[in-house]
C-alpha cells in the first residue's frame, strides 16, 4: 500500500509538472484558470464559469480539473498538489471546514481588500466565518447548504420542535412508520450531527483556534440526546453505519417519518419515491431545549485560490465573477444549492427551487453555527470527534458522563495534535 | 535456488570464463540494481529521516527534529497495539483459512482428470478481480439495505454486519480469503507438480492409504513451497488495506496498522508520526520475512536432497 501511495505522489508531481510546462504563458490570448473541483452533477459550475469566461473579455478561460465526489479524497487530491507547490492549480473548490488548515499552511493567496468588499456583499455572517482566518478572508464562498428537518405530513401534522419531542413522537408511530434518518457512521457526517447537537445546547468544541470549549452541561445534554437518538427503538437499524444516503433510502423507503438531511432528497424523493414526495415537508434543525434556539449545520464550497497559481489576478477576478447574485441564482437552478447571499432569497425564482420551504433554507443558513474549523487541525478535531463517540450507541442516554469525559480527551489531544489517531 | 547456484560455484577453482561471465553478470544486473535503489532504498531513508522529525505540512513553522518522540507516541499509543492486534489477527486467521483451502483447491487441479484449463482459470478468478472492486462486492452483499445476505435463512434481515468488531473483521477475513485463496492454490500446484509421480506409485506398491500418502509424501515435500506461499501471504495480509478502507474505513476497531499510517499520513499529513508508523511496519514485515526464510532455509537442503 506504501508504494502504492508513494507512486501515486510521483504521478501526480509528475504529472503536475508535465502540465505546468505545457502551460507556459503565451504572451497574448487568454490565461487558463484550472478549477479544482468535485464533478457536480447539475453541472452548474461549468454553465457560470462559461459565462464568467466570456464575460472576461479574453482575460481569462476557466478549464476544469475533476477531483472525487467525496469530500475527503477531494481533500486528499489537492493537499498532495498543494503541498508539492504544483503551480497548475489555480481556483480551489474547496469544502467549507479546510479554510484554517489549508490558509494556515500557506497554500491559498488571501482575498485582497478590493474584492473582499465585493465577495462579502449581503453574504450571510455564518458563511462569511467559514471563509475566514484569524480575522482575515481566504476564500469565497460561492454556495452554501444545510440539513433541514424533513417529515410526512401524513404522519406528524405539524413538525416537532425538539428532539426529545420528535423520539416520542416516532416512537408513538412505531418501527413501521415512524422511524426517523440520520447520519452516525464514523466520518464527517457523525462530526456535524455531534457539532450542530452541542452548538444547539448553548456550548461549543472549541473557544479559540487552539482552546477547548466544551462546557460540562450543555456538552453532557448534547451528548445525551445523540445516546437518546441512537439508542431509540425508532432508529434506523443500520444507525452505527448511516450515512446520507443510506438516510435518503431508509426515508424513501416509506418506513420513516423523520429525517435530518440536506435538501437534495427533495429531487431525489420526486424521481424515486413519488408516494413519499407527496406528503414529504420540511422544518428547521430541530432544538436540543425549548428554551435555545437550535444551530443548524453549515456545508458548501468556497472558493480559494492557490498560493502557487501563476494568475492570482485573474483568478480572484473570476471568483468576484462566479458568485455573482445572477450566477448564484443559476446554481441554486440547476443544482438546488442554496446562494450564499442573503437578498438572492428576495428572488421569485427561489421559491419554484425550494417549493415551501425557501424560508426555513434561508433560516436556517443564517442561524447555523460553523464546525470548529478555524482550527487548522481541524482534521485532527474530526477524527478525534469521529473515534471518541462512535458508535453512538454505546452512549448512556442516562449517563453521558463518561462519554463526556472521552470526547474531552481526544479534543484535547486533538488540539495539541499528539498521538495517533 | 540462484544462491543454491552461487554457493556452489563458489567450492570450484574460478577460472577466467567465469571470472568473465560473473563481471558481465554485474554488468547485467547493475540496472536493476540501481532502479532498485532508486525506487525502495532512497524511499525507505527518507521515510526514516522523516520518522526523526516534527514535519506536518499543516505547520510548516514548526518543523524540527524531535529524535525518538514520534516513535514513543506510537509505541505508546493504544490504538497502535490495538492494530498491530487487529493485523495479526487477520493475517493469522485469513492465512489458515487459506492454507486449507488453497490445498484443497490445489489438489483438485492438480488431479482435474478432464477440464483442467476451465477448472483452473475458474479457480483463479477471484485473484484477478482488483481488490479494491471485491471489497465493494462483499461490501454491497453484507450492506443490510442493499445486500442479499440479510435475506438468506437463519440471518435475520436487520443484521448490521458492519455495526460490530466482530461480525465486521469476520467479512473483512471472508472477502480477504475469497480473495486470496487462489494464489495460494496457484504456489502449492506449483509445488505439487515438481514431486515425482514414481514416489506415489512406489509407497501404492507398498500399500499406503490415500491419507498415509498425503501427509508422508506430498506434505514433506511441498514443505518449501509452502513455506514460500506462506511467506507470502502472511507478507500481503499484513499490509492489509484495501478491504477495511472500502468496508469500514477502520470504524468498529477494525483499524489494521496500514489504515493507521494512512490516517496519520494522508488525512492528518503529519509526515512525521506517519512516517514513524511507517518504518514500524516495515519492520514487523522485515521481522517476519526474517523467521520464514529462518525456516526456508533449514527445509530446502532437505527439499532439495531427496530429489
Amino acid at each position: 500500500m506504501w508504494r502504492g501511495v508513494i507512486a501515486a505522489l510521483g504521478v501526480a508531481a509528475l504529472g503536475s509538472s508535465i502540465a505546468a510546462c505545457g502551460d507556459s504563458d503565451s504572451s497574448s490570448g487568454p490565461v487558463t484558470l484550472n478549477w479544482f473541483i468535485f464533478n457536480e452533477p447539475s453541472g452548474a459550475p461549468q454553465k457560470i464559469a462559461k459565462r464568467c469566461s466570456e464575460q472576461s473579455n479574453g482575460a481569462y478561460r476557466i478549464n476544469f480539473e475533476y477531483l472525487p465526489s467525496q469530500a475527503d479524497q477531494q481533500r486528499e487530491q489537492l493537499v498532495r498538489r498543494l503541498g508539492a507547490e504544483d503551480s497548475s492549480l489555480d481556483l480551489l473548490g474547496m469544502d467549507v471546514v479546510w479554510t484554517g488548515e489549508f490558509a494556515n499552511a500557506g497554500w491559498l493567496k488571501p482575498v485582497p481588500a478590493s474584492t473582499a468588499k465585493a465577495v462579502s456583499e449581503n453574504v450571510f455572517d455564518s458563511v462569511l466565518q467559514t471563509a475566514r482566518f484569524k480575522d482575515r478572508l481566504y476564500t469565497v464562498p460561492i454556495w452554501s447548504n444545510t440539513t433541514l428537518l424533513w417529515y410526512r405530513k401524513d404522519r406528524a401534522p405539524k413538525p416537532p420542535k425538539t428532539f426529545d419531542e420528535m423520539i416520542d413522537m416516532a416512537e408513538k408511530l412505531g418501527p413501521e412508520k415512524g422511524r426517523f434518518q440520520l447520519q452516525a457512521n464514523r466520518y464527517e457526517g457523525l462530526v456535524v450531527l455531534v457539532n450542530q447537537l452541542i452548538e444547539s445546547a448553548g456550548t461549543s468544541v472549541l473557544a479559540g483556534p487552539t482552546q477547548m470549549k466544551l462546557d460540562k452541561a450543555p456538552t453532557e445534554r448534547a451528548l445525551s440526546i445523540l445516546g437518546r437518538l441512537s439508542n431509540s427503538s425508532a432508529a434506523p437499524p443500520n444507525v452505527s453505519t448511516s450515512t446520507e444516503d443510506t438516510a435518503r433510502l431508509g426515508f424513501e423507503g416509506g418506513d420513516s417519518t423523520f429525517m435530518i438531511n440536506y435538501p437534495f432528497v427533495y429531487p431525489s424523493a420526486k424521481e424515486n419515491a413519488p408516494d413519499v414526495f407527496k406528503v414529504m415537508a420540511a422544518a428547521k434543525f430541530p432544538q436540543v431545549d425549548a428554551d435555545k434556539p437550535s444551530k443548524p449545520p453549515i456545508g458548501g464550497i468556497n472558493l480559494g485560490v492557490s498560493a502557487f497559481s501563476k494568475h492570482p489576478e485573474e483568478a480572484f477576478a473570476a471568483t468576484e465573477c462566479l458568485i455573482k447574485p445572477e450566477n448564484q441564482l443559476e446554481v441554486a437552478k440547476l443544482g438546488g444549492l442554496p446562494p450564499v447571499r442573503s437578498d438572492v432569497y428576495d428572488q421569485p425564482e427561489i421559491d419554484k427551487i425550494y417549493p415551501g420551504f425557501a424560508d426555513v433554507v434561508r433560516d436556517s443558513i443564517q442561524s447555523a453555527a460553523p464546525r470548529p474549523s478555524q482550527s487548522p487541525a481541524y482534521q485532527d478535531l474530526s477524527l478525534a470527534i469521529q473515534r471518541a463517540l462512535h458508535p453512538t450507541t454505546k452512549i448512556d442516554a442516562r449517563n453521558p458522563t463518561p462519554a463526556y469525559d472521552k470526547l474531552r480527551d481526544y479534543v484535547e489531544k486533538a488540539i495539541k495534535r499528539e498521538g495517533l489517531l | 535456488m540462484t544462491a543454491v547456484a552461487a554457493s556452489k560455484a563458489k567450492r570450484g577453482p574460478i577460472s577466467d570464463k567465469t571470472k568473465a561471465e560473473r563481471k558481465l553478470a554485474y554488468m547485467l544486473v547493475a540496472p536493476a540494481i540501481v532502479a532498485m535503489l532508486l525506487v525502495t532504498v532512497y524511499p525507505i531513508l527518507y521515510a526514516i529521516a522523516l520518522s526523526l522529525q516534527k514535519v506536518d505540512l499543516r505547520f510548516p513553522q514548526e518543523s524540527g527534529f524531535v529524535g525518538l518522540d514520534n516513535y514513543t507516541a506510537v509505541l505508546t499509543s493504544d490504538l497502535w497495539w490495538q492494530g498491530v492486534g487487529n493485523t495479526a489477527l487477520i493475517a493469522v486467521i485469513s492465512v489458515a483459512i487459506e492454507l486449507v483451502l488453497g490445498m484443497g483447491l490445489a489438489l483438485i487441479m492438480h488431479k482435474a482428470l478432464f477440464g483442467r484449463g476451465v477448472v483452473r482459470t475458474a479457480t483463479l478468478i477471484p485473484y484477478g478481480i482488483v481488490t479494491v472492486v471485491a471489497a465493494f462486492a462483499w461490501f454491497f452483499a453484507f450492506d443490510p439495505s442493499s445486500g442479499f445476505v440479510n435475506n438468506l435463512p437463519f440471518i435475520a434481515d436487520d443484521k448490521a454486519w458492519f455495526g460490530s468488531h466482530n461480525s465486521s473483521l469476520a467479512v473483512i477475513i471472508m472477502a480477504e480469503v475469497w480473495k486470496t485463496t487462489p494464489f495460494m492454490a496457484l504456489l502449492l500446484l506449483a509445488g505439487l507438480a515438481t514431486i515425482d509421480e514414481g514416489l506415489y506409485e512406489a509407497a501404492r506398491v507398498d500399500g499406503a492409504t490415500a491419507v498415509q500418502r498425503f501427509f508422508k509424501i506430498t506434505l514433506p515435500l511441498l514443505k518449501p513451497a509452502l513455506l514460500v506461499a506462506l511467506l507470502f501471504r502472511t507478507l500481503d495480509a499484513f499490509r492489509v488495506f484495501d478491504s477495511i478502507f472500502v468496508m469500514t474505513r477502520g470504524s468498529q476497531d477494525t483499524e489494521s496498522v496500514s489504515i493507521l499510517g494512512y490516517n496519520q499520513l494522508i488525512s492528518r499529513l503529519n509526515l512525521g508520526l506517519g512516517s514513524a508508523v511507517s518504518v514500524l511496519i516495515f519492520v514487523l514485515v522485515l521481522g517476519i520475512a526474517f523467521i520464514f526464510v529462518r525456516l526456508l532455509g533449514t527445509s530446502t537442503p532437505a527439499g532439495q536432497g531427496e530429489r
